[in-house]
């Protein structure tokens, strides 16, 4: 496989509604946005470009079949190759890491990744039957099945196993709305407390509506290249920000639709198949999940996603990562939930299983320097959605995985200044970042590590 | 003092609309103008109706429509699923239907819904729960009924359970739905 490098990306202003233009000319603001950033005009960066992945979740929204190729002409890319990628949530992630594969293997030097989701047409309770139909439609949608419920079910088993409290979510949600204070991209820039998390409307117990991210329409793009394709970007008077940002290593995982068929796994299989290089290697974090295990937990159940501890142990083996709390700068996750980026934390390994809760409270996870009104033990080490993420951003589900790419590369680059017009949430000389992209459930999982070169 | 509404709930809907404000001489300025406008945003009905098949799931909806609570099981392993599934996850083999309408069954996880689905809406608030059987190996997802939705309680969990089944059956998931056991 040959070195990829994410070297540019844009975003559209995220909105709860943008009538104002059609997806293909949302899409176009991203992708002009992109090509700015190299510093091109746009036919010389359509001569240059070798083809692209387009990334939208529902055809439902829109209303529209075969949107992607309808993008891919608006764009002027025709008849360069193009495919669309389709996987829940995790669309844009698995967007990214397509785009990646089809210059690592060779078959291009020049790739966009492009995406969108309209999710305005309908209104919001239609939006989540729609979004519910990415459930089992003979046995789960019909019970009443939707995300926020199923996401809740999977917290209450996470609380009743852990200890793990709503107030310890709504740290999660206080953080990551305060984060997006300083980002002009996001959809919502407010500053909460935990009283006003707890005290917003209940949607699916114990998630509030401050617990959940809004529906979104917007796009995004980001542009990859080979070391070849490099240079005929440059030839043709790209300006390519270095040092360059690589992308160093990609981990995608799985779990049943249906999270009724979900495994309990027992400790051996645990500790053989899915346990980091790190948990396995410390007697301590041994005898922690012996502990557990004698207490009657059993992996994953409903409470943990196991196909995003398969794709984040297998990007971190590709990327040579041994401890993700204390090697990664950075992650940009899939929060459409404040207790989904509290398992998160879990599966990525920056902490245990079941201490998920007081990571959120503990502020290592927090960015740097920014006052969110509470008393936070640890320092940040490692600061999570320092964008906002999907709760403060929006979550246009195409172009959600792809706004974390931008978002990642830009924090790389050091560019975040010149891209917000603000400084606050640049990770001072961030080297190495991950970002993470989940599907209902955690049914298709991806994590792609992105580094900045020496 | 309760805190009162203080927005109108946003709806679609409203007058037909015949004719268009147009300039009515186009010249260059003109059409330079039509950049400065508003979009049109019309309404579209979208309905169809499906013809949708339990394929090898069918029998359970047979099942329940009797009263019977179905689950699928690998015949050389013995795991058992708890929501019907054709062919077994580890071996591949197909599996053979067992009637565990009797085993005794718990809460496992749950959640009131506050709001749902469009089609849903109007049975808000109501519980969700993922139920565990004895010896069966995998959870199903009904309604609970029998408990109050303004006082969840992680208490619920662990909670014993049993099966009731609708009446007059809708062969839907729902014709099976749970309460408290006793």
């Amino acid at each position: 496989m040959r070195p990829v490098y994410a070297l540019a990306g844009g975003v559209s202003k995220f909105a709860k509604a943008r009538p104002d233009k059609t997806f293909q000319a949302i899409i176009k603001e991203a992708y002009d946005a992109a090509i700015a950033d190299l510093g091109l005009d746009f036919p010389a960066f359509t001569a240059t470009v070798d083809g692209s992945v387009a990334s939208y979740f529902s055809d439902h929204f829109s209303r529209q079949l075969m949107a992607g190729i309808m993008a891919q002409d608006y764009l002027g890319l025709c008849p360069k190759p193009s495919h669309r990628v389709e996987g829940g949530g995790a669309t844009g992630g698995l967007c990214f890491q397509e785009a990646w594969k089809s210059i690592a293997s060779g078959h291009m030097d020049v790739c966009v990744a492009y995406g969108f989701e309209t999710m305005s047409h309908v209104e919001t309770w239609k939006g989540n039957e729609f979004i519910a139909l990415a459930s089992d439609v003979s046995w789960d949608y019909p019970v009443g099945g939707f995300y926020s419920g199923y996401y809740a079910m999977m917290v209450t088993r996470h609380m009743k196993e852990f200890g793990t409290t709503v107030e310890q979510m709504a740290h999660i949600s206080v953080k990551n709305h305060i984060n997006a204070f300083h980002n002009p991209y996001a959809q919502k820039r407010h500053r909460y407390s935990i009283q006003d998390v707890r005290q917003a409307p209940m949607v699916a117990w114990p998630l509030t509506r401050l617990d959940i991210c809004v529906m979104s329409d917007g796009a995004a793009a980001v542009v990859l290249a080979s070391e070849d394709g490099l240079k005929r970007l440059e030839e043709v008077g790209a300006t390519i920000s270095r040092p360059l940002v690589r992308v160093a290593g990609i981990g995608r995982g799985t779990d049943a639709m249906r999270m009724s068929d979900r495994p309990h796994l027992d400790y051996d299989t645990f500790m053989r198949d899915y346990a980091t290089e790190k948990e396995r290697g410390s007697d301590d974090t041994r005898a922690y999940y012996r502990g557990l295990w004698d207490r009657g937990t059993r992996y994953p159940g409903v409470h943990s996603f196991r196909g995003g501890r398969v794709a984040g142990n297998m990007a971190y083996r590709h990327a040579g990562v041994n401890d993700p709390l204390g090697e990664l700068d950075f992650v940009e996750l899939h929060d459409a939930y404040t207790s989904s980026e509290l398992q998160t934390y879990e599966d990525l390994g920056l902490c245990r299983y079941g201490e998920g809760g007081p990571f959120a409270a503990s502020g290592k996870a927090f960015t740097p320097g920014l006052d969110y009104g509470l008393e936070l033990p640890d320092e940040p080490i490692c600061p999570v959605n320092p964008s906002g993420g999907l709760i403060a951003c929006g979550h246009p589900v195409g172009a959600t995985g792809l706004m974390q790419a931008v978002f990642a590369t830009w924090q790389l680059q050091g560019s975040i200044e010149a891209h917000f017009g603000d400084p606050a949430l640049q990770i001072k000389n961030a080297r190495r970042g991950a970002i993470h992209s989940h599907a209902g459930t955690g049914t298709y999982i991806s994590v792609t590590v992105l580094e900045r070169e020496a | 003092m309760a805190k009162l509404p203080n927005k109108r709930a946003e709806t679609l809907g409203g007058y037909i609309v015949h004719g268009m404000p147009f300039p009515v001489e186009i010249d260059s300025e003109a059409l330079a103008f039509l950049k400065k406008l508003t979009p049109i945003q019309i309404e579209q009905t979208y309905s169809v109706t499906y013809l949708h098949s339990y394929g090898q799931d069918s029998p359970w909806f047979a099942g329940a429509a009797n009263k019977h609570l179905l689950a699928s099981r690998d015949p050389s392993s013995g795991y058992t699923y708890a929501t019907p599934r054709g062919h077994d996850m580890a071996s591949g083999e197909e599996t053979e239907w067992i009637d565990i309408t009797n085993l005794p069954a718990h809460v496992h996880a749950f959640t009131v819904c506050h709001f749902g689905s469009e089609e849903f809406l109007p049975e808000t608030p109501y519980v969700l729960a993922m139920i565990e059987f004895e010896g069966v190996d995998t959870l199903f997802l009904t309604r609970l009924m029998g408990v109050d939705p303004s006082q969840a309680s992680l208490d619920w969990i662990g909670m014993p359970v049993q099966p009731h089944f609708l009446r007059n059956s809708k062969l839907k998931p729902t014709d099976v739905y749970f309460i408290p056991a006793g």
